[in-house]
């Protein structure tokens, strides 16, 4: 097989078990796609275009993914709801060092414990991720959502 | 009592707050003209996001969209943004920069005061048509708001007998301001949150010092905010403004905390990462937390090194948004914003204190329903309005009451 369709098999296979995982309510497997030292963030189309450092939720290591997974888990009290994700049109941006960088819509429903279901974000995955160790892994992820509104709040991540 | 709206307040007063105010189209019509259009002091922007000549931006004040912009000379302005030809808004973007704005509909111009000063075809084409000569442009400007920036926040007001920003806000809600915008700030980002619920329900959770440590476990649980922690409650003299602050390094054993068994309190909860909760004392005063609101509908938030600004936006009566703007000062090193950048994830749409005050008033908007004839509770710390030394109170949210209550005239 081509390396690069290895390449773009492998990031599709990352992102499908990374919103498997999310959308199952496996959210304690959710830090184990990123590497220790990673940088996510889920930030507005319009504060990452205008270069703006703050969007909605921030991490620089695996340990405050999984701070964000037990605050959801133990502490925080929001109203029992699933996501399913759509992900599509994973493109490879560029190459270097066993580092991949890749950009890829996202779609994401949410649906309330009634029943009550929304398109809840749209946006894009710009991601670099490492295929240096066994299994690829997020180095970064940004999540950039086309819209700059959140309808309630945002528990899960994306 | 019965008034103009027909509707009854409890006969107790401020302790009871009738369930209809949250939930009658009336009543939200009403709060438009004498509340947000009335003599009050509304949030329009920032400085720091019209830093130049000819910078303007839409905003709102309460559901009446407005233009608040730097003229020419470098002064601020602020008007309706509605043509005054056919009533479409002038400016369709959130922001920009230009001489003179123009409606896309009629290129009818305004300058930065809102002065109409085109036409399209007043005197008609090839001495056909245009306007008959009774038209009189000096007539049809767009109305303008009376503005006033204190501490770097653009206020504006529709009623011309307001008074001056800081008589409005007395001088401790003035001074915990200026505390706040003590140095030339910048806007780190943006976010709106959609409340499913009344904007009044919103206001008065903010005002709401007793739910703090209750819903928000995150809080409590890293001994953020405590109510044994030492705080207070200041209310400005028209009761329509407050203060809630607390000093982490405070917090003492506390045997009513300990008994009650609350839901919010997991002692064994610890973060991996701790580095969010790594704040520096940079006002050099100890307080580690000022909620401050303005009355109706603005907020100025320090959350340890969290600083953000929240307008309050209603959307119809059962819908409120959120304007979040989070900020830092020009000064500001790189460890600093990398501070502020983590502690954000506190706050906002998502933040593990503020998602839960997301969800909250929706609760309380859903229930509504066959609460026509009733009232809540707002009793905690008394049936006084006034600054109270404890936060197990609701004396700031009988303070919003009073006003209220005053200028809706029930």
């Amino acid at each position: 097989m081509p390396a690069d369709i290895a390449t773009q098999l492998a990031l599709e296979r990352l992102l499908a078990r990374y919103v498997a995982s999310l959308d199952g309510d496996r959210l304690e497997e959710w830090p184990d796609y990123f590497t220790e030292d990673c940088r996510y963030q889920i930030i507005s189309a319009e504060n990452y275009e205008q270069k703006l450092p703050i969007g909605l939720f921030f991490a620089d290591s695996r340990a405050m993914l999984r701070d964000r997974v037990s605050a959801l888990r133990q502490a925080n009290l929001y109203e029992a709801q699933r996501y399913r994700h759509l992900v599509s049109s994973t493109l490879i941006l560029g190459e270097s060092d066993g580092i991949v960088a890749a950009q890829s819509n996202y779609l994401v429903v949410r649906i309330m414990h009634d029943g009550a279901s929304m398109l809840f974000s749209s946006g894009r995955y710009l991601d670099r991720v490492s295929f240096r160790g066994p299994q690829p892994l997020f180095l970064e992820k940004l999540v950039i959502c086309d819209s700059r509104r959140i309808d309630t709040l945002l528990a899960i991540p994306l | 009592m019965r008034n103009a709206l027909d509707l009854a307040w409890p006969r107790e007063g401020l302790i009871r707050v009738p369930y209809p105010v949250y939930s009658r189209a009336d009543v939200y019509e009403e709060e438009r003209a004498r509340i947000f259009m009335g003599p009050v002091w509304n949030f329009l922007c920032l400085e720091a996001e019209l830093p130049d000549p000819g910078d303007w931006r839409a905003s709102f004040v309460g559901d009446v969209p407005v233009v608040v912009a730097r003229d020419l000379e470098g002064g601020l302005a602020a008007f309706e943004n509605r043509c005054a030809h056919r009533g479409a808004l002038v400016c369709l973007k959130r922001s920009g920069h230009s001489r003179e704005l123009s409606c896309v509909y009629h290129n009818w111009t305004y300058d930065l005061h809102g002065t109409l000063t085109g036409v399209t075809f007043e005197r008609g084409v090839a001495r056909k048509g245009g306007m008959p000569p009774e038209f009189k442009r000096a007539e049809h400007n767009l109305r303008r708001l009376k503005v006033e920036s204190f501490a770097g926040i653009v206020f504006g007001s529709f009623a011309e007998e307001t008074p001056p920003v800081e008589r409005y806000l007395g001088p401790e809600i003035a001074a915990r301001i200026r505390r706040v915008m003590r140095k030339p700030v910048k806007v780190l980002g943006y976010s709106s949150q959609i409340l499913p619920n009344n904007w009044k329900v919103y206001v008065e959770n903010n005002k709401d010092s007793y739910h703090a440590s209750l819903l928000h476990a995150f809080f409590t649980t890293f001994r953020m905010n405590r109510l044994s922690q030492q705080g207070g409650i200041i209310v400005d003299e028209s009761g329509g403004h407050h203060v809630s602050y607390s000093m982490r390094a405070t917090d003492r054993p506390s045997a009513d905390y300990d008994a009650a068994q609350l839901r919010a309190k997991r002692e064994d909860y610890r973060l991996a990462d701790p580095s969010m909760l790594e704040g520096v004392d940079e006002f050099g005063d100890g307080i580690t937390l000022q909620i401050l609101t303005v009355f109706p509908a603005f907020v100025v938030q320090q959350i340890q090194n969290s600083l953000a600004v929240r307008q309050i936006l209603p959307r119809g009566v059962g819908e409120t948004e959120l304007l979040w703007t989070y900020l830092g000062y020009e000064d500001d090193d790189e460890a600093m914003l990398r501070r502020r950048q983590k502690q954000a994830n506190l706050v906002g749409p998502g933040g593990y204190i503020s998602m839960e005050d997301g969800a909250v008033g929706g609760f309380i908007q859903r229930a509504l329903p066959g609460a026509e004839e009733d009232s809540s509770i707002v009793q905690m710390g008394g049936g006084e309005v006034g600054s109270q030394d404890t936060r197990a109170t609701e004396t700031a949210v009988r303070g919003f009451w009073q006003v209220y209550r005053r200028l809706m005239g029930i």
